[in-house]
């Protein structure tokens, strides 16, 4: 018998609180994990989510490390919205990365105003070319977005490997797979000495206020979340799906884009193979627990970068598998989406004494 | 009594040798079941003896389909009685209400069109089987009961009434002892009716008990030998139905008479409003009907209505005339202009406006609250949207003046789409797009699923607005509905449609026999 009903209107406490609750079991079987590893619970979590804040480095590191997790999300959130289900940010940040790094790279030596702000445009064109291409098979083949999305990742991870191993391979690098330095004109200001924080993250403190006004207000984006929830409403109503098809996809490689453009360009400074650690994949966990609301997406990009930082930790200090922070990563989206089915459906009542008294009869 | 007669009268009533017949079939004591917010059954109570037609008399939302899904073991009553051939019984799913002989025929099919007749029923048998063996008794048993089928048919093929039959033949396999049927006519004509009623006299008359579940008065009092009416899920009445009048019948029901509209006649300029040239059009259903060379007026000031059995093309019409399926230019005129090519939106700029079959899901996004709803039509009004962002203060104030004006009961323009009863949504779409002053109006199945009060609010408000000067095309299956409503009636089979006849030179007999395709001509 099917342990649950479905609720007559879908739970508003429990939309905000199964990501807390996702939160709260993350931890607690972390807490179990950490402990069959034979490392004090207590002390793991205070080398996680505690040690890395008490320095200004640590904080440097969250936001930096949070910038492209929100940014991308933003972008994927609204696909989302129209379940349009691009998960191959990962793909598209990595053209992106490589457009903006052929700006730096061609330009070199050049010491204008033109060649950071060229980067960024042309990491967003080459992400959102990335995008556009499933966006094309979708409207033209019903080609899955699922599928061809993440394909192009694989493609886009050996375009990348070419570029650095053959054309754009750094002359003096002693034949690592990777280009040359970029000079300061390619890269961003540092906020403060010593931290690597630097000024993209101002793009995205500007991308969420711009996608805030737009999501909340924008009638694009009204159209987008009818075609997402109902789709013959859409049709009925006259919006176009093949536009936001579009608009889904392209605007999602576009935000993924700009992200890498801000990676090479910023701690990274060079194009290399491992320029991202999953960020095109941690933003999809990221939009989901964010509720796919422009801000709810900052605090759960923040608690992303967290545990990016954590784990890093954890390997250097417990000496802990560097698997941790994707098995932390994964648990959160798994709790994530068991909890969020009690926002429509409710466990079943028991039925009344009696009737069951009659049943077994 | 002496066994003697016992025996007699228990093969009087055909089947259950063993039972005395004067105990009922099926017997429901305070039958309750609650759902979140609402009462589905308060203390019903109802009894069918064998060999009896029994009505169950409700309007929409009543509870009569609560009540048979719980005698039919899909939902579980909360508390109350059943007894089943005088022995009390638990019905715990559907496979264990077949197994005690209770058969229920849907009122929406659940058939697979790519398999035939013989395979459909052989799905739903709990025994094993063999093919052909089935095959032979289908055939059988639809010739006995005068529901004529050829096994081997794909069900796709059939018409909407030759497939209440495969639904009726798959219960009458398993020799029922009660057979439930939900609304069974509504997918029928009036010929097709009377067939049906045959059929299930002939049943009733081998001792099968029969419940019926329907809210067409003149079919109760024609078919059934008693009735349980229902209203609020309360039973407020047992009945004669061949002792009463539909109005007492309907006051039983509504608790009130039953509404009538008034047509007044129209003098203003009777321009068209909307017409078809010439139409044809594939179907892009797989399993859909093609249009074939339809053409059709509807004037500012009439009420024109299409009657015909959903399937017959329905669908297709009514996304050509949408805009949602485009066509060649000149195939469609609006106010004589030519929108063929038009999708849905430019149409509506132009002044179409349109009324689904599906509330929720087409007409309204059922989790989106009621202003956000008008906007799906509405954002074309001035004050809408500035620069691509929305105005949502004026998105509110012209829910918010919708609902006043067409009476929805709702908790305000912030409550979702789906948390409205049928009528009252159905309202709210209807209000929405009159308040968009369109030139033509399309409206699918109007009172569908509609309580009568809502029901009768809603073909007032269609006849007047066409009175206000708007071109009005009804597509219904309800034959009284049109009747009540329209000025010219056409009927729509197998992707033809007849010409508009005025209503006074027209009646439910003739509309029935254009509304019967040929496929039921042939078996008739």
């Amino acid at each position: 018998m099917p342990l649950l009903e479905p609720r007559a209107n879908p739970s508003v406490v429990m939309q905000w609180a199964a990501p807390l609750i996702a939160i709260g079991l993350t931890l607690l079987v972390g807490a179990l994990l950490f402990y069959s590893l034979h490392v004090s619970p207590l002390k793991a979590f205070y080398v996680f989510f505690i040690e890395p804040l008490e320095t200004s480095n640590g904080w440097s590191e969250l936001v930096l490390k949070a910038s492209p997790l929100i940014l991308i999300a933003q972008g994927l959130a609204l696909g989302f919205r129209a379940r349009i289900y691009n998960i191959g940010a990962e793909g598209q940040l990595l053209v992106g990365a490589i457009c903006a790094s052929g700006v730096a790279i061609y330009s070199n030596g050049a010491e204008t105003w033109w060649v950071l702000p060229g980067m960024v445009i042309a990491g967003a064109i080459g992400g959102a070319f990335w995008g556009a291409i499933p966006a094309w098979l979708k409207t033209h083949f019903n080609a899955e977005e699922t599928l061809t999305t993440l394909m192009l990742t694989y493609v886009a991870t050996l375009l990348l490997s070419w570029l650095v191993s053959v054309p754009w391979r750094d002359p003096d690098g002693s034949n690592f797979p990777q280009s040359i330095m970029f000079n300061d004109s390619a890269l961003f200001t540092l906020l403060f000495d010593g931290l690597r924080i630097n000024t993209s993250v101002f793009i995205t403190i500007a991308a969420v206020l711009i996608f805030w006004v737009f999501v909340s207000r924008s009638f694009t984006a009204f159209q987008i979340s009818v075609g997402g929830q109902a789709p013959a409403a859409a049709h009925y109503a006259g919006f176009s799906s093949r536009k936001t098809v579009w608009l889904s996809l392209v605007i999602s490689g576009l935000t993924a884009g700009i992200a890498g453009a801000g990676e090479v360009a910023g701690p990274v400074g060079q194009l290399t193979l491992s320029l991202s650690p999953g960020y095109g994949y941690a933003a999809i966990i990221v939009a989901w627990v964010g509720r796919l609301h422009p801000l709810g997406i900052v605090l759960s990009g923040i608690l992303m970068a967290m545990i990016y930082i954590g784990g890093d930790a954890g390997q250097v200090s417990l000496q802990l598998p560097s698997a941790i922070t994707g098995l932390f990563q994964g648990m959160l989206l798994f709790f994530l989406l068991g909890a969020d089915a009690f926002v429509n459906y409710r466990l079943k009542r028991r039925k009344p004494r009696a009737l069951i008294k009659e049943a077994t009869a | 009594m002496t066994p003697m007669t016992n025996d007699s009268l228990a093969e009087l009533a055909g089947k259950a040798a063993s039972q005395t017949p004067v105990e009922p079939r099926l017997s429901l004591q305070h039958i309750t079941k609650r759902y979140p917010g609402v009462v589905a059954n308060d203390d019903v109570s109802l009894s069918v003896m064998p060999g009896e037609i029994h009505a169950v008399l409700g309007e929409n939302g009543a509870g009569k389909s609560t009540l048979m899904k719980i005698i039919y073991g899909t939902v579980q009553a909360d508390g109350g009685q059943l007894m089943w051939n005088g022995r009390e019984t638990v019905v715990a799913n559907p496979a264990a209400a077949r197994a005690l002989g209770i058969g229920m025929v849907f009122q929406h099919f659940s058939l697979f069109e790519t398999l035939t007749v013989t395979e459909n029923i052989a799905l739903a048998l709990d025994a094993p089987f063999d093919l052909k063996a089935l095959a032979v008794r289908v055939k059988s048993v639809s010739e006995k009961y005068g529901l004529p089928l050829d096994p081997y048919r794909l069900v796709h093929s059939l018409s909407v009434g030759e497939r209440q039959r495969v639904e009726i033949v798959r219960c009458l396999l398993q020799d029922p002892q009660l057979l439930i049927l939900d609304e069974p006519t509504s997918v029928l004509t009036p010929q097709a009716v009377r067939k049906l009623f045959e059929t299930l006299r002939q049943l009733a008359s081998e001792g099968v008990s029969i419940l019926y579940i329907s809210h067409k008065l003149h079919e109760i009092k024609d078919l059934c030998d008693s009735a349980t009416v229902m209203r609020g899920g309360r039973v407020t009445g047992h009945a004669n139905p061949k002792q009463e009048t539909t109005g007492s019948l309907a006051r039983m029901m509504i608790g009130r008479d039953l509404p009538v509209c008034q047509s007044p006649d129209y003098t203003g300029n009777n321009n068209c409003a909307l017409e078809v040239r010439n139409l044809s059009a594939t179907s892009i259903d797989p399993f859909g009907v093609s249009l074939q060379d339809i053409s059709l007026r509807v004037q500012r000031g009439e009420v024109v209505g299409i009657a015909g059995i959903s399937g017959n093309g329905q669908a297709e019409l009514l996304a050509v005339l949408s805009g949602e399926q485009t066509v060649g230019n000149d195939a469609v005129l609006l106010d004589d202009v030519p929108v063929g090519k038009l999708d849905a939106g430019q149409r509506r700029d132009l002044g179409l406006a349109f009324v689904p079959e599906e509330r929720l899901g087409r007409g309204a996004v059922p989790a989106m609250s009621l202003a956000n709803n008008a906007m799906l039509t509405a954002h074309r009004q001035a004050g809408m949207k500035h620069y691509g962002l929305l105005n949502y203060a004026a998105t509110r104030e012209f829910a918010k003046r919708c609902i006043e004006r067409f009476d929805v009961r709702c908790n305000g323009a912030q409550s979702a789409a789906r948390s409205l009863s049928g009528g009252n949504l159905q309202k709210f779409i209807v209000g929405r797009e009159i308040m968009q002053s369109p030139k033509a109006m399309i409206v699918a199945q109007p009172t569908w699923g509609v309580d009568v009060g809502a029901s009768a609010f809603l073909r007032q408000t269609l006849i007047d607005l066409s009175r206000s000067g708007v071109g009005v095309l009804v597509i219904s299956e309800e034959l009284d509905e049109l009747f009540e409503i329209c000025d010219r009636i056409a009927v729509l089979s197998e992707g033809k449609l007849s010409p508009a006849m005025p209503k006074e030179q027209t009646n439910a007999e003739s509309i029935g026999l254009l509304m019967a395709g040929k496929a039921e001509k042939e078996v008739a």
